[in-house]
This record gives structure tokens, sequence and C-alpha cells, in this order.
């Protein structure tokens, strides 16, 4: 049961890093990224391909230490969503949205096929966990809630200190009103590039935490749904433009999803099959109530963010 | 300071600007009238950058602007203010303001981390200026509150507000009086007075209250019809027939016998 809730806590935290980052780019910069599972999964491969021992299945067998692994994790979507948002980010609001949705279909159906790179639908086995051999496997958890727990809180002071600061009122300015923060002398452009690199390579890296968990990785993962739109369903939940909000939205939200597999034990045997339905049903429901009767999300934008100066 | 030549925008079918040539010098507060419709903001929208002219030249300072983004112009000097009050909504009187300075040391992503002694004690200082600039305008009470909250002519003395947080070189007002109350009016005006003669900015007015505009500018430009009509003092202009025209229209009775 406890190692049940470590497991609930790790990927608690690679789901708030990754809500985290969408804050930065939509709740702060107004960035409409429809294509979150794309970063996360670059990142995700990246750390793979990177640390993997030789094989003949995919492009591997540099068996780099980890820390490199993380590294190239952020860099390779960093560098994706630079090269992207030359087109991407001359486009506004909606259209945005739906670029990045098409980027992130193309990016899956690449990792799909391209199997010498990444052995295609069958997935990157034995992927290495840290110091998996050193540490009890009865204990492993407590250790990689660890490694989980602090990128998280690296994630949030590096993105709470960035947004506070003057650089982060003029994304919230862009998002207001990106006419007037141009004709203020600001290089909205450029400020929308920051944004939209900072937090792609957040969800890089964690794309990384997530398959140095679980040792195997595949595209299955990292459909729209499960990987885009459960990301955005945190954000709307948890509160868009506030990093704790955020935070709390991510494990309130996959508590809700992991503890309909609870329910199986009280339901109906012929409801209990079917419970991959109900989640989805859970999910609506959560996404209905919160718009109904707190549109904010739990916790609410902060008005005066640059408080730091008293 | 600002020179316009031959300068044509059109949107679609509609000729908003034909051909426009017109001068603004330094130092003076020139006024900008003419009826409805006669291409006035879309000529500040087109000197600021946000609509690109299809002919045409601006110059600034005699160099060349045409084409330029709106936030590289305003590096050189040059700022506007909009008709339709424009503000952050979301954000506190005193952070509408605090966006404003140039060169910040805070607007770079990595200060919040290496330089963050420096960067708060510029924000210090633009924070006493924002402060000082909202006291003037008597608004100091409601620094804290969002700006969607307050007042139409309120919203209008904040943009006034963010011009005054920078040194400029040219600012044009689109309106400056419309819906500020009374008794801020002429408070408003003699400190735009006091800018242009006292630091030497300068100004170009769109103003429809002819008592305003009158009082406050010296030479007035006349626009219809998207190009400049005449070119004056207050009062050369009150008594050109061709301006009266303008905006009553041609003397055509038989439209009415109809």
């Amino acid at each position: 049961m406890i190692s049940y809730f470590v497991s609930f806590l790790i990927m608690g935290s690679i789901y708030a890093m990754a809500a985290l980052a969408l804050n930065l780019q939509w709740g702060f910069t107004g960035l409409m990224n429809f294509g979150i599972g794309a970063f996360y999964m670059l990142g995700a491969y990246t750390s793979a391909i990177l640390t993997c021992p030789a094989t003949t299945e995919h492009l591997g067998g540099f068996g780099l230490p980890l820390v490199v692994g993380f590294a190239g994790a952020a860099l390779v979507p960093g560098v994706v969503a630079f090269l992207i948002g030359f087109p991407a980010l001359r486009l506004r609001g909606g259209t945005f949205a739906i670029a990045l949705l098409a980027i992130h279909e193309t990016l899956l159906l690449t990792v799909r096929n391209e199997s010498w790179l990444t052995n295609g639908v069958w997935g990157i086995r034995g992927i290495p966990r840290p110091f998996f051999e050193v540490i009890n496997p009865r204990h492993y958890g407590y250790f990689y809630l660890i490694i989980a727990g602090g990128l998280l809180i690296l994630a949030y002071l590096a993105i709470t200190k960035s947004v506070g600061s003057p650089w982060g009122r003029i994304l919230r300015g862009i998002s207001e009103d990106e006419d007037l923060t141009s004709m203020s002398g600001k290089n909205c452009w450029s400020y929308k590039m920051q944004s939209f690199v900072f937090g792609s390579m957040v969800m890089g890296i964690a794309g990384a935490t997530y398959v140095h968990y679980t040792g195997f990785v595949s595209p299955q993962v990292f459909n729209p749904l499960m990987s885009t739109f459960y990301v955005w369903l945190i954000v709307m939940v948890g509160g868009t433009g506030n990093n704790k909000g955020v935070i709390v939205g991510a494990f309130l939200v996959w508590a809700i999803w992991v503890g309909s597999d609870f329910l199986t034990d009280f339901v109906p045997a012929a409801v209990a099959t079917r419970i991959g339905f109900i989640r989805m049903l859970f999910v609506g429901i959560i996404l209905t109530v919160t718009i109904l009767t707190r549109p904010q999300g739990i916790l609410s934008r902060k008005r005066l963010i640059a408080d730091w100066y008293r | 300071m600002l020179r316009v030549e031959n300068l044509s925008k059109r949107f679609g079918g509609v000729q908003a600007i034909q051909d426009c040539t017109l001068q603004v010098k330094e130092g003076t507060i020139t006024g900008l009238i003419g009826p409805n419709g006669a291409g006035k903001t879309t000529l500040f929208n087109v000197i600021t950058g946000f609509n690109k002219p299809n002919a045409g030249r601006v110059f600034f300072k005699e160099e060349e602007i045409t084409g330029l983004q709106a936030f590289q112009i305003f590096r050189r000097g040059l700022f506007r203010t909009f008709q339709i009050t424009r503000e952050y909504k979301e954000m506190t009187v005193l952070e509408n303001l605090l966006l404003i300075p140039r060169d910040q040391i805070g607007e770079r992503l990595w200060s919040a981390w290496i330089r963050n002694r420096s960067m708060r004690t510029q924000e210090k200082k633009n924070i006493e200026k924002a402060m000082e600039i909202l006291r003037f305008l008597e608004m100091a009470s409601k620094k804290d509150m969002p700006a969607k909250y307050l007042p139409g002519g309120e919203k209008k003395l904040l943009e006034l507000g963010r011009m005054m947080m920078v040194d400029l070189d040219m600012v044009l007002l689109d309106e400056p009086g419309s819906g500020v109350p009374p008794f801020l009016q002429n408070k408003v005006m003699g400190y735009i007075r006091k800018l242009s003669h006292e630091r030497g900015l300068t100004l170009f007015v769109v103003e429809h209250d002819m008592n305003v505009i009158m009082n406050l500018c010296t030479p007035i430009i006349v626009m219809t019809d998207g190009t400049k009509l005449t070119e004056g003092t207050p009062k050369e202009i009150r008594s050109d027939q061709r301006v009266i025209q303008a905006y009553l229209g041609e003397p055509d009775t038989q439209e009415f016998e109809k």
C-alpha cells in the first residue's frame, strides 16, 4: 500500500512538472500549447537512447551517464521548440494550438515508424534506472521519489522566480495585450520564444524522469489524450496562472485517475470491466464541475506577482 | 521631427489614407483634426508600425522608420496612446506603469537568478517614479487595484501616466481628453503643455474637443478623405471655409429637397 502511494507521488510529480511548464506557456504567456506530448516524448526518447546499453533494436549503445541523459532531455526539446517557434509563433491563439497538435502527431508518427531510431511500436526496453543495483528494490521507490520530487521543486523554483521578475511581467503583458506590449518597446516575439523554449525544456525533463522510472518507453504513452490534454486538465483544475495551484491540481487529478482503480472492488463485475471508460467519465465530470463552480481553478491567479520587492 | 511622405493605406476597397504628406516640427504641439473616417487613427497606426503602408515613407528624426515594428519605433523615442483605452486589465495600476521603462535589468530571463540585487534596486527606483506619477494623477490610492476596475477617465489618465514613465522625443496622443472628468482635464492639458515646454517633447494630438485643441495646439493640421487638407494656426483654421465644409459637407440644397 505504501509503495503504491510512493509510486502515486512519483507520477504526480512528473505530471506536476509538465503542468508547471504548461502554466508558464499558457497561464503566463498565453501560448496555447496543444503539443505538450511532443516535447515530453522528445525528452523521454532522448534520455532513453543516450543512456541505454548497446542493442540491435534501435539507435543506441551510448550508455552515457544519466546526468547526460537528463541534459539531453532538456536540450533536444529546447532546440526543437526553437525551430518550431520560428513559423509557429507567428500564429496567435487557436491557430497556434492546431499547428502544435499537428506537430505532435507528426513526431508521434515518426517515432512509431522509424524503428532504426526508436524500435517503433515495440518501444525501448531496459532503460537504466539510477542506482538500481545499489539500492534494495523494496526501497527503490523512496529513492526515486527524492529524484522526482527534487526535480519538481527545482522546476517550481525556476519557473516561479522567473515569472515573478520583470521578465514574467512582460509575459503577462503579452498574454493580455500583445499590441500594447509591443508599443511599450518589448520584442514580444522574442519573449514568446523564450517562454516556449523554457517550458518545452521542462516538459522534456518530465519525460526523462518518467522513462528512468518505468525503464520502458513506447509510443502509446504519448497519445494526445494522456500526454497533452491530461496536462491541460491539470492546469485548468489547479488554477491557470498559479504555480502552487497546478501542483495541487496534478496530485488531485492523478488521485482521481488512479483512485478509480480501487472502485473495481466495490462495483458489480459488469461495471468493473468497463472501469477505463468510467475513469473518462470522471475526468469529464471534474472538468465540468471546475468550469461551472470555479472557472479560475482551485487556486486563483495571484494578482500582485511582483511582491518580492517589498 | 516627424515627416510623412506620400503615404497610402488601403483596407480592401477602403482607401483610408491617400497620398498623405505632412510634417510635425520639433517642440511643437501639433493638432490633428478632421471629420470621422478621415484617417487620423489609421495614420497613427501606420506611423507606429501597427499597419504596414501600401505606399509612402515615414521619417522620424530624419531616419526612415517605415515598416519597422512597434517595439523598434518605441525604442527610437516615439510612443502613442490609444483612442479606446488599452490597459492590462488583470494587472494592478502600478504594474501597468512598471511594464513601460526601457532597458530593465530584470527583463532578461537570467537576471532574476544572477543579477537579483541590481534588478531589485532598479525596480525600486521605477516604483518610486511610478508612485510619483500616480500621486500627480491623484490615483495613488488605487495602485494595487486591477486596472479593469478603473473608471473610463482614469484609464485615460493611466495612458498618460504610461508616457510619463520614460523619456521620449515624441508622443502621438489619440484623443487624450475624451472621458477625462472636467476637473482633471485642465490639469492634464496643463501637464501636456508643461512636458512640451520644459522637456521639449514633441506632441501630435488628435482631439475632437475643439476648445481643447484650439487652446493647446499650434499648428493644427486638418485631414479629410485620407489626406491633408490644410494646416495653420487655430485662428486660420477657424476661419477657413474649406474646413467648415469638410465637417458640415457641401451646401447642397437638392439633397434636402429630395
